[in-house]
């Protein structure tokens, strides 16, 4: 309820700056709220609506197989000194390269429709939460390992038990805190190749010179933008209750 | 039967730059039953000792046997419980309970029936579902001898289980561990560096050396468990002479902690 709160301050608060801008700055590229919005309402279900479901169905599959394939290979690496010699200079190397710069690659090799966007987010959410789940791996205390291993558990269940638990709240914040790059990456993919999705749509009125609709687009884009994070804040406070007690 | 036999135990860890002797020809008898506590200065190799009981360290030389089995990893009636406690901040206090049991793989209805008997026996039963986050020192602590309990454990591995407790609930736990003890009659080894602790909850008092730990000196102390012991003369007597031992051993010169009650 508060968080509801917080959030229509916020929206209050950027609506008024967002006004006092517009009429600061006076051209029909900047459009005050009022036409954005209306422009939003009366196109949601005929464009905006249809477009946000390509987009999100891009950046949700693509994060969703980052975070499935940058996870497991980040806890073995970060557990496994052997791996991580091998490992670690190859994702040191290759992390600072902005991934983005492959999208005409990709484009090349996969087209111009879903495949190529969804490569480029999963590259990106890959190897932030690669790197996320390597250090939580490497960061867990001995004592929670020698009890475990005290008890008898094999390797699958330290890692059961113990390495995934414990890495799960930072990997969450990895995924919560990529939402932001996933969805900046996305806008950009769409907006440079193929006719779907909020990018294409806003770059398309753009061209169209229909300011106030290409706002209404970038209000659906924050809007997802919104979505994903709260709908990862919910998963991460249900799955890891206990970082939410005592202390 | 879980006689406990250290015999020639020598542990060196490899160390950041040069080798660390942890061990040398460490040995020690503990007998079937037996309650046994082990002091000596810090850093003189006594976790070294209790994970190479535990199975969890392999020695360099000599063997560790556990009735009469050479120790090579974790033993099934084990238990082994560390000084923060080993508990899983991400389990609940029944899960972490049933831990040892769900590793070896126990079906559910008895691992329930285990765990809330054990959780009913440290006084925890109405804190099955909490996480270890929401109790106290003394209720981690509580748990995770509830741990041990589950598991059946006839070989109860303890080190420094009370160190991070307050002194009063620290007196209170150490009146648990003796109750369950005179009850279930366990071989333990308890790691400690109080004295108090040590003529409390040890039948016999081995003292180790400074690294790399021996056996300096055993002291017998056949008046523990006995009821209001703590009050007695013959319990000042024994803290006195370990007291004496230790210092020969040097323990004081190198940590001022050793043999103070609080830490
Ligand atoms: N994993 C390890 N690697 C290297 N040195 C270690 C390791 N564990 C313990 N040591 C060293 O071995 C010695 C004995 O350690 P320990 O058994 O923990 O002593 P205590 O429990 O009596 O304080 C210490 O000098 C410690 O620094
Ligand atoms: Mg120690």
């Amino acid at each position: 309820m508060r968080r509801l709160l917080g959030y229509v301050g916020a929206v209050l608060a950027l609506l008024a700056g967002w006004w006092l801008l517009s009429v600061a700055v006076g051209s029909p590229a900047l459009p005050g709220p009022a036409p954005a919005i209306s422009d939003f309402v009366r196109l949601w279900w005929s464009d905006l609506f249809p477009q946000l479901l390509h987009s999100a169905w891009r950046v949700v599959a693509s994060m969703t197989m980052g975070a499935l394939l940058g996870a497991p290979i980040g806890l073995l690496i970060g557990r496994s000194p052997r791996l991580d010699s091998v490992a670690a200079p190859m994702v040191f190397l290759t992390y600072p390269i902005p991934k983005i710069v492959f999208l005409p690659v990709l484009l090349v090799l996969l087209g111009i429709g879903n495949a190529p966007k969804i490569a480029l987010i999963t590259l990106i959410v890959f190897f932030q939460i690669l790197v996320t789940a390597r250090d939580a791996a490497r960061g867990i205390p001995a004592a929670s390992l020698l009890s475990v291993r005290s008890l008898g558990a094999t390797r699958t269940q330290v890692f059961r038990h113990v390495v995934f638990p414990a890495a799960l709240p930072d990997i969450f914040t990895a995924l919560r805190i990529s939402t932001g790059t996933a969805i900046a990456v996305l806008f950009f993919s769409e907006s440079v190749a193929g006719t779907s999705g909020l990018g294409y749509y806003i770059l398309d009125a753009w061209g169209r010179i229909a300011y106030s609709q290409m706002f209404a687009g970038i209000i659906a884009m924050a809007l997802l933008g919104v979505v994903l994070y709260e709908i990862l804040e919910m998963a991460e406070a249900r799955v890891c209750r206990w970082t939410r007690v005592g202390r | 039967m879980a006689t406990v036999e250290a015999c020639a135990i020598d542990v060196v860890y490899e160390g950041v730059d040069r080798p660390v002797r942890a061990l040398e020809a460490c040995s020690l008898t503990v007998a079937d039953g037996e309650p046994v506590a082990i002091i000596g200065p810090s850093g003189c190799g006594k976790s070294t000792l209790l994970l190479a009981m535990a199975g969890l360290v392999s020695p360099t030389g000599g063997e560790a046997l556990i009735a009469g089995e050479a120790v090579r990893g974790p033993r099934l009636r084990t238990a082994l419980i560390l000084q923060d406690f080993g508990l899983l901040p991400w389990k609940t206090v029944f899960h972490n309970a049933a831990l040892g049991l769900e590793v070896r793989g126990v079906s559910l209805p008895q691992r329930t029936e285990r765990v809330e008997a054990a959780l009913a026996r440290v006084g925890l039963a109405d804190f099955r579902d909490a996480y270890p986050g929401e109790l106290s020192g003394g209720m981690r602590q509580r748990l995770a001898l509830a741990r041990a309990l589950a598991l059946d454990a006839d070989l109860l591995l303890m080190d420094e289980p009370l160190s991070a407790l307050d002194a009063l609930t620290r007196e209170d736990l150490q009146g648990l561990l003796l109750d369950i003890w005179r009850q279930r009659q366990h071989t333990a080894v308890l790691v400690t560096h109080s004295i108090e602790e040590a003529v409390y909850l040890g039948r016999r008092v081995v003292v180790l050396s400074p690294r790399p730990g021996r056996v300096a000196a055993i002291v017998d102390n056949p008046g523990m468990g006995a009821e209001g012991y703590r009050s007695t003369s013959a319990f000042y007597e024994r803290c006195n002479e370990l007291r004496g031992l230790l210092a020969a051993e040097g323990a004081f010169d190198q940590d001022p902690h050793v043999g103070g009650e609080g830490s």
